[in-house]
């Protein structure tokens, strides 16, 4: 299978010109922040307090990593269901947020946001936490170390494995995919 | 005069417990999982199983949780009427074992005292215990480390007795195709079935524990279970929603006596690590 290597931050351009299905290695930049950390940026925008981080053009990381051990950086980094930060979204595109990676379906307005903004939704394998630590190769707190493993952290990543599963012009793999393996018993 | 237990016996036990079923994957799921990797029809489904299975490795080989969402812990604790406990109360020796093992296994503290206000507990207690007292002088102890993705997919119906099989059958086909792509499909589904609204969801929870493959003594019930699994995989919704031959890994049903009136359901959804670990003291 084709793997097509992306360097963040991710411009427009290179959005646009990727499509549902393929298969990707991130490297570089990206942010985390979960459910706690988009509510307080989301009241803080409600109440004029701006974004902690410029979101223009990059990627969040819909993670909360186990502790690290001695010796590591950090614990277990997988992804967790963006469907709960779907509320949160639409304004963090307005943002300029250029991308997403976590795991499971994104609503209806979540997605009509993507293609009004060129927002692209990467999954990568739920669960997979061992995995996808390895592929973290620095880790800094940048905003909300009081949420503890909900804080914004920096990481920068290499090779982070994950497959484009809504692209800009909304094609969506929840969508089309399970239609192909459906069946009447 | 029964069997003596010290607490710090079962503290020991159970943070070793939750460390293990955090970092290693029972053999009842791995072979489950290599089952479905072999016949998995989907290109993305295939290359999905290739990274769950180097992700069991790696977490094994560097002592790290498989997953980042370490669980809430569930227990299910079968007391033995004749036993003693020294050192202090059971549940408090549960709790400390529970805290003992996050901290010294690195695993995430995911549990926050109020649900409102949500301020971290720090060492992720409490954990939910569901005791039965039982004859004799043992002690056992069923750990589940329940991660959120899958769980917040469960429900729960309370059916008429009208609505029989074929209810409870599109009861829980409907929650699995709503809640599959989010929970780390291929998934477990733990099925309870009778009693009141709590027993049907307890009995849906301990079904979870039940190894994969295993099936209910009652026929009509291990007929129901093979039915479920096949209706499930034919949604077509595969490894982590992305298209398959694999939505669900095994479907265990548990069922209880039920009022005149009533048919409650639950399905409790499990991810397809399914993390459950048990000890005999």
């Amino acid at each position: 299978m084709a793997v097509i290597n992306l360097n963040t931050p991710l411009c427009k351009q290179d959005r646009r010109g990727l499509k549902a299905g393929d298969h990707v290695r991130i490297s570089g930049t990206i942010y985390t922040a979960r459910d706690a950390a988009h509510k307080r940026m989301i009241e803080g925008l409600e109440k004029g307090i701006p974004l902690p981080v410029d979101f223009t053009d990059e990627i969040i990381y819909y993670m909360g990593p186990c502790p690290a051990k001695p010796g590591e950086i950090i614990g277990s980094a997988g992804p967790t269901t963006s469907g709960r930060m779907d509320i949160y979204t639409p304004e963090l595109l307005e943002n300029g947020l250029g991308g997403m990676i976590g795991k499971g379906n994104r609503s209806e307005r979540v997605i009509n946001s993507m293609m009004g903004h060129d927002g692209v939704y990467f999954g990568c394998v739920g669960g997979a936490g061992a995995l996808l630590q390895s592929c973290i190769k620095s880790v800094e707190i940048l905003a909300y170390e009081d949420l503890g493993t909900e804080a914004i952290r920096k990481l920068e990543v290499e090779n982070f494995p994950a497959i484009v599963v809504i692209d800009t012009m909304g094609n969506n793999l929840y969508e089309t995919e399970r239609k192909k393996f459906a069946y009447h018993i | 005069m029964g069997k003596i237990i010290h607490t710090q016996t079962i503290i020991d036990t159970v943070a070793e417990m939750c460390i293990n079923a955090n970092t290693f994957l029972s053999d009842d799921m791995l072979r489950g999982i290599q089952i479905a990797e072999s016949n998995e029809e989907s290109e993305n489904g295939k290359e999905i199983f290739e990274t769950m299975l180097k992700n069991f490795d790696m977490a094994g080989k560097k002592g790290i949780p498989i997953c980042q969402d370490t669980g809430m812990v569930v227990m299910f604790v079968s007391f033995g009427q004749d036993l003693n406990i020294e050192g202090g109360s059971l549940e408090e020796a549960l709790q400390a074992g529970v805290a003992k093992g996050y901290k010294d296994g690195y695993l995430r503290k995911s549990v926050v005292l109020d649900p409102f206000n949500r301020e971290n507990t720090n060492d992720n207690t409490p954990a939910v215990i569901h005791y039965q007292v039982v004859p004799g002088d043992g002690l056992k102890i069923k750990v589940l480390p329940k991660g959120f993705g899958s769980e917040n997919t469960s429900a729960l119906k309370m059916l008429r007795p009208s609505d029989g099989m074929p209810g409870v059958i599109k009861f829980v086909v409907d929650t699995v195709e709503i809640g599959s792509p989010n929970a780390c499909a291929p998934i477990v589904v733990g099925v309870g079935v009778g009693g009141t609204m709590e027993k049907a969801a307890l009995l849906a929870k301990e079904a979870l524990t039940r190894p994969l493959g295993d099936h209910h003594p009652k026929n009509h019930i291990e007929s129901l279970e093979e039915y479920l699994l096949e209706a499930c995989n034919a949604l077509g919704i595969g490894p982590m929603g992305l298209g398959g031959s694999n939505t669900v890994l095994g479907v265990n049903v548990e069922v209880f006596p039920t009022h005149i009136a009533g048919l409650p359901v639950a399905v409790n959804i499990s991810c397809y690590v399914n993390r459950h670990i048990e000890r005999e003291l």
